[in-house]
């Protein structure tokens, strides 16, 4: 790989994604292949905010790679609360280990931290800016079930302030793909990742409404409007209703559409979704594992 | 414009910011740090009649030439500005403001969810984008009243 750390997906070409994915399914193809691939090697967890998902499976791609991890551990039981610069926290912990995923609150935390070391830094999510291995593995599962060529996604939910989204919608700028964004007026896409759009030349549509949109798509996926975002509670019920999917919605789909979520959800799509074709949300967090592993092999790789 | 109607005088060595858009003089002063604890003299003329822009500002920084870096950062806010270096009350040298890639630790990020305004040891930098500047931290990008953002601190 190109690039010594993963911090945003603006840095990633085309080139530099299918790179990932075909690792990854390698690594599917033949896991055993790779289970002493990285025997020693120490990855360092920094999460200055919670994670299940992300931080269990880097913590179980390391692994996997024949590798283990160190964990910072919660902010509240580390040297950050004695107020340690995050520039000290991750100069100290490359010192103990080959690689560092950090995920921080602020936005460019990741960027700033790998001006600090030496060793590859992956962005695990930075406040509201970006989460691009959260987009390698989106990307994984979409070449999976519809093809990154050719492709109608419609990306649905909290744009303005979605990590996920703003990482998947930039780094579908390599592919031929058509962005369908859904979202309330108070939630659409950032200045930035609208400008990004428009300087790689992408497709790009907004709406409103899913219905205007949901039949040509290939791909839908839904994202969680959160409380925090409306100062009503009222008005958040109401808008957040909007932007839900059930059986009812997914009648005007088309039969091949698949169904994305990041997760966590709460209620943007009804269990009773869950059972059918269209649902591959769980499949995609699976998917983190071996992606992430495809990854690391990557990185570790070139800095050996 | 004669001698006689200059309403800031001669410099003997020094720079003079020239053709920079009329009530921009102190944000030229503040983009390149000069706040007079330098010691510098500085005279600045303010809504000059001029025969390229309807009213000019005019800064002379006397004793200082400054470098073409420093200067370049000027376009952000003075795109139109020219810079003459004097040495014994002559031009010697005159520069028109170039873009340049980047601006380093002369704003401050508007966004305050970025890292750059928490206490980290690290200077704000900007991208420079046709028309504003992008934060190459957080990646927000600012348009509108750039130099209401001066102060990289």
């Amino acid at each position: 790989m190109r690039h010594d750390h993963l911090l945003t997906a603006n840095q990633l070409t085309r080139e530099d994604i299918e790179l990932v994915l075909d690792r990854a399914a390698e690594v599917d193809a033949n896991p055993a292949s790779f289970g002493q691939r990285h025997a020693g090697t120490l990855l360092g967890l920094c999460f200055f905010e919670p994670s299940t998902r992300t931080k269990m499976s880097f913590e179980a791609a390391m692994k996997r790679l024949g590798g283990d991890v160190v964990d910072m551990g919660s902010v509240d039981s580390s040297s950050v609360k004695k107020g340690e610069s995050l520039a000290d926290t991750v100069r100290v912990v490359e010192g103990y280990t080959d690689a560092l995923v950090l995920r921080h609150p602020l936005m460019g935390a990741a960027k700033m931290a790998s001006e600090f070391v030496d060793v590859p830094l992956v962005n695990a999510g930075d406040g509201a800016g970006h989460h691009p291995t959260q987009t390698l593995l989106d990307l994984y599962t979409i070449r999976e079930n519809a093809g990154l060529d050719d492709l109608t996604i419609g990306i649905m939910g909290d744009l303005k302030y979605g990590r996920t989204v703003h990482s998947l919608a930039t780094a579908l700028t390599n592919f031929d793909a058509t962005q369908h964004f859904v979202s309330p007026e108070s939630l659409k896409l950032p200045r930035s990742v609208r400008y990004d759009l428009h300087e790689a030349g992408a497709t790009v549509r907004e709406h409103t409404d899913i219905e205007e949109v949901l039949p040509q798509l290939d791909v839908l996926y839904v994202t969680r409007i959160q409380r925090e975002r409306f100062p009503d509670e009222n008005e958040y019920h109401r808008i957040a209703g909007e932007y839900q999917i059930d059986a009812g919605t997914l009648q005007a789909a088309s039969d091949d559409l698949t169904v994305m979520h990041p997760l966590p959800r709460v209620d943007e799509i009804a269990p009773e979704i869950d059972g059918t074709d269209y649902a591959r949300y769980f499949e995609q967090a699976h998917n983190g594992v071996p992606v992430r592993m495809a990854l690391l092999d990557l990185l570790l790789e070139d800095s050996a | 414009m004669t001698d006689k109607q200059l309403r800031v005088s001669k410099i003997e060595n020094g720079t003079v910011i020239d053709h920079v858009h009329g009530g921009q003089a102190l944000n030229v002063l503040a983009i390149l740090g000069i706040d007079g604890s330098g010691g510098e003299q500085v005279s600045i003329g303010m809504n000059v009649p001029s025969d390229t822009l309807a009213t000019k500002d005019v800064v002379k920084v006397e004793g200082r030439e400054l470098s073409q870096d420093e200067v370049d950062v000027l376009s952000l806010i003075a795109p139109d500005a020219t810079i003459n270096i004097v040495r014994e009350y002559d031009v010697v040298e005159k520069h028109r403001v170039d873009r340049p890639e980047t601006v380093t630790g002369v704003l401050s990020c508007p966004n305050h969810n970025c890292i750059t305004n928490a206490d980290e040891p690290v200077e704000t930098r900007f991208a420079v984008l046709r028309d504003g500047v992008r934060c190459e931290f957080c990646e927000q990008i600012v348009r509108e009243d750039i130099a209401n953002h001066i102060g990289g601190d």
